[in-house]
């Protein structure tokens, strides 16, 4: 996984609506990468439902947060409206699991990336970093706030 | 801008809602959320009391806010666990409508219910459970604690 103080890999990927995404459009603000394993599965909607809750005081705190996973941006827009989200879904399929690779989230052999948060700063540095001890288990958001906080 | 960052789940307070004396459990549940409406019965079995605290996940459970809301409006008649209660034994009549059968069911006062659940008071208590639910590492509902968990305990 990608540590504190690396260089966040630049990326360009399709969002749920086909419309490209890169982080550079994100230079001067903070971003959150939220890798999941894949759309409509049990753990990464309640994931994504449970940070839709906080996304207002995660943006208070002048964070753009983005989604991640190896889904097309088909399965990314279904999904998004399956849950009520409106957190930006970005489409990591082709080359598949390419930007997870480069931030070593991605799980080899089972395909999809690992539930991992990347906190990038306004100098696109990685503030921080937390990989789940499974991808059958999420970091609560609170994580995220001591992320912020530190 | 409120506060998210990690803690322990807060004490036992006045404002808690508790049912049932003895070592008490504190559960985030949310109303609108079926594993919660399955498991309800066996919480409230369970020797001892439980402290309900809200936990309502809008975007997964888009009728949840008004449930809990609802929940809390008819607490302040006295009746919080019976509307709890009632809106886990039967998930499909959750409208307005049906909230307002259940409000008469129950004798409350229906234009009380109706002011209350939808101040910003009982908003705020609904948001002050959840927030500290976030703070403690909650990710899914029912989600169980023993109050020697919560600080200060």
């Amino acid at each position: 996984m990608i540590a504190a103080g690396e260089p966040a890999p630049d990326f360009t990927l399709p969002d749920q609506d086909g419309e490209n995404v890169s982080l550079a459009d994100f230079k001067g603000r903070k971003v959150l990468l939220v890798f999941y394993p894949m759309d409509f599965s049990p753990v990464c909607s309640d994931q994504l439902s449970i940070y839709q809750e906080v996304k207002p005081e995660i943006a208070e705190r002048g964070v753009e947060m983005l989604g991640i996973s190896v889904d097309h941006p088909y399965a990314h827009k279904a999904f998004q409206e399956k849950l009520g989200v409106d957190t930006p879904l970005l489409a990591d399929f082709e080359p598949k699991g390419e930007v997870a690779r480069a931030y070593g989230s991605y799980l080899d052999g089972l395909g999809f990336a690992n539930r991992t948060l990347v906190l990038i700063d306004e100098a696109g540095t990685v503030a921080w970093a937390y990989e789940s001890p499974s991808p059958g288990e999420f970091p609560g958001a609170n994580l995220i706030f001591d992320a912020l906080a530190s | 801008m409120s506060e998210l960052t990690s803690t322990a789940v807060p004490p036992l307070g006045p404002d808690d809602h508790v049912r049932g004396e003895g070592e008490t459990v504190i559960v985030y549940v949310d109303l609108g959320c079926p594993h919660c409406a399955a498991a309800w019965a066996e919480i409230s079995a369970r020797p001892g009391a439980i402290a309900f605290r809200h936990f309502p996940v809008a975007s997964k459970h888009p009728r949840s806010p008004a449930l809990h809301a609802a929940a809390e409006a008819a607490g302040r008649q006295g009746s919080f666990f019976a509307m709890v209660d009632s809106l886990y034994a039967d998930r499909s009549h959750v409208d307005d409508p049906h909230l307002w059968e259940r409000v008469e069911r129950l004798g409350l006062d229906l234009e009380r219910f109706e002011a209350d659940r939808r101040s910003e008071q009982v908003a705020a208590r609904v948001r002050c459970d959840f927030e500290s639910g976030i703070r403690a590492g909650v990710t899914g509902t029912p989600a169980l604690f023993g109050d020697r968990d919560a600080a200060n305990a």
